[in-house]
């Protein structure tokens, strides 16, 4: 009976923070366009399904992920699991951090950004966009790998950075410099698409859990202070995963270049020697 | 019988194998690494089962409803030509679907209170609540504008990476001026804008745009509203900083 009033409760949210959106449409349809919206009954049953869709998800998500996982971002991040490999006597000396005694904080935000950005419906979305549209050459899962490690790689670096407690903007400025570089590399039809997924990935599933993260791990190091350090891990998981898109596209490229040259250099050895086994 | 029962049940195991990866990494974690046990299994049994039913359902709607109408709109504009409507109509997607934003809601929030503690603003309620109100309403305007930005781009065809880059360029000269507190939280405000509805409908507008104007390709020039919905709040936001 709970549940059932936590489902209810969460779509009247969702219905909340769509009204805006949907008051747009159908107004622009109306009062614009003005022509019936086509297969208006199929849409209108498609918008419910969103609504219901993502309500159950955030109910689940909160029930299921959030608990366990923010727990876990504080222990992870506190001081006594931090010390836990140490001697006595440095634990007792501890005053200043060294980056390395967080390894555990890195691999385990390189590991839920992976796994929290494969799960993001939003992430999915464009995925299968980009596959419907590139006539099947991007794999939706390709793409979402490639997004992954780029949100693992950008919470990974980000968490190191709130240890060390360098700038943030050095980093961010850092990541633009690659990006500009890799885009005048890059296969020209992923330059778009790459941009866009640096913003898709951060939404409801990863936010909460990397905030949890930044803020844990700023409220324990010796020197951080939540306020300003606790930002920007978001920042970092919007900008990696362009290089990693670029990079995949990149390498996918490549690949086909250096499969065409050897079918090429095979034709030719056929040609020849027809005779001889190439392999 | 059991083929359709088959078909009828491949959403749900494709919704299940995306959330696999969360699963293994939270349950290695906490018996591996914390060494404790799960707790409220049942809970997350629950919880997971909800998640999976409505991960299913969300794409379902995604290509019955969203798509669609994204795409609808984006050819009855094209076919009737009307640029002032359609880039009324972009500003007002992009500013509404942000203002209310409950992820930007909370930031605007903890912005608030970052501010008092550094004494930019009064600690007071209402100096805390305009500064949290100011903040959305400067965010939601950005995305507005970005969107609108998109839509001409696609219209002319202007190639991405120019605007991006005088994006970054504008990012980096205004992270050079603005004051120290704000500048983390306006590099996470242009990642908190797109809300899981928003960025669906957005790029079936921009890729329906782009496939329904000749000389356009949709791969090219359907995609990057978003890219400049998460790029201007940044601009923004430290602009908003200064005036503080």
């Amino acid at each position: 009976m709970e549940l059932l009033n936590e489902i209810l409760t969460m779509t009247l949210l969702t219905v909340r923070d769509v009204l805006p959106i949907a008051v747009i449409i159908f107004g622009v349809q109306i009062f614009v366009i003005r022509k019936p919206i086509p297969n208006l009954k199929r849409t209108l049953i498609g918008f419910v399904y969103v609504l219901i869709g993502l309500a159950l998800f955030l109910v689940g998500l909160e029930k299921a992920l959030f608990p366990l996982g923010k727990v876990m971002a504080e222990q992870l991040t506190d001081p006594a699991f931090i010390a836990q490999g140490l001697s006595a006597e440095l634990h007792d000396a501890i005053q200043t951090v060294r980056w390395q005694d967080y390894k555990w904080t890195y691999i385990f935000a390189f590991a839920i950004g992976f796994a929290t950005t494969i799960a993001e419906p939003a992430l999915l979305a464009v995925a299968i966009k980009a596959h419907e549209v590139s006539a099947g050459t991007i794999s939706v899962w390709g793409l979402r790998v490639a997004v992954g490690l780029g949100v693992a790689i950008g919470i990974a670096i980000g968490t190191f950075r709130i240890v060390t407690g360098t700038p943030l903007h050095y980093y961010i400025i850092a990541g633009y410099i690659i990006v500009v570089l890799q885009t005048a590399v890059a296969p020209r039809l992923i330059i778009a698409l790459a941009y866009d997924s640096g913003g898709v990935t951060t939404s409801t599933v990863t936010v909460p859990l990397v905030a949890a993260l930044g803020l844990g791990l700023a409220s324990t190091v010796p020197g951080r202070s939540p306020a300003l350090d606790g930002f920007g891990l978001i920042a970092f998981a919007s900008l990696f995963p362009m290089i990693t898109v670029m990079g995949y596209a990149q390498i996918s490229e490549w690949k086909y270049r250096r499969q065409e040259k050897r079918n090429q250099r095979l034709n030719s050895a056929n040609n020849t020697r027809p005779n001889e086994d190439v392999r | 019988m059991l083929v359709k029962f088959g078909e009828l049940l491949k959403p749900f195991l494709y919704s299940f194998r995306d959330l696999v990866p969360i699963i293994v990494v939270v349950g290695f974690f906490q018996l591996v690494v914390l060494q404790q046990a799960i707790p409220n299994v049942n809970e997350i049994l629950v919880g997971t089962l909800l998640v999976v039913i409505g991960l299913a359902l969300f794409v379902r709607g995604l290509e019955m409803g969203l798509f669609p109408i994204g795409e609808s709109l984006a050819y009855s504009f094209a076919r009737k030509g009307s640029l002032f409507w359609l880039l009324s109509f972009a500003f007002a997607l992009g500013f509404g679907t942000t203002v209310a934003e409950p992820a930007l809601i909370a930031v605007a929030k903890e912005a608030a209170f970052v501010a008092a503690q550094e004494h930019i603003i009064a600690e007071t309620r209402e100096a805390m609540d305009a500064y949290a109100m100011g903040l959305r309403l400067t965010v939601a305007v950005s995305v507005g504008i970005a969107i609108l930005v998109g839509v001409i781009r696609i219209i002319k065809g202007w190639p991405i990476h120019y605007l991006i880059i005088a994006g970054y360029i504008g990012v980096v000269l205004m992270t050079g001026i603005a004051p120290e507190e704000i500048v983390g939280i306006a590099y996470d405000s242009g990642g908190v804008t797109t809300s899981t509805v928003t960025v669906p409908l957005v790029t079936a507008l921009g890729v329906g745009l782009a496939s329904s104007i000749k000389g356009r390709n949709p791969m090219v020039d359907g995609f990057g509203l978003i890219a400049f919905a998460s790029l201007t709040p940044m601009i923004f936001v430290m602009g908003y900083g200064m005036f503080f």
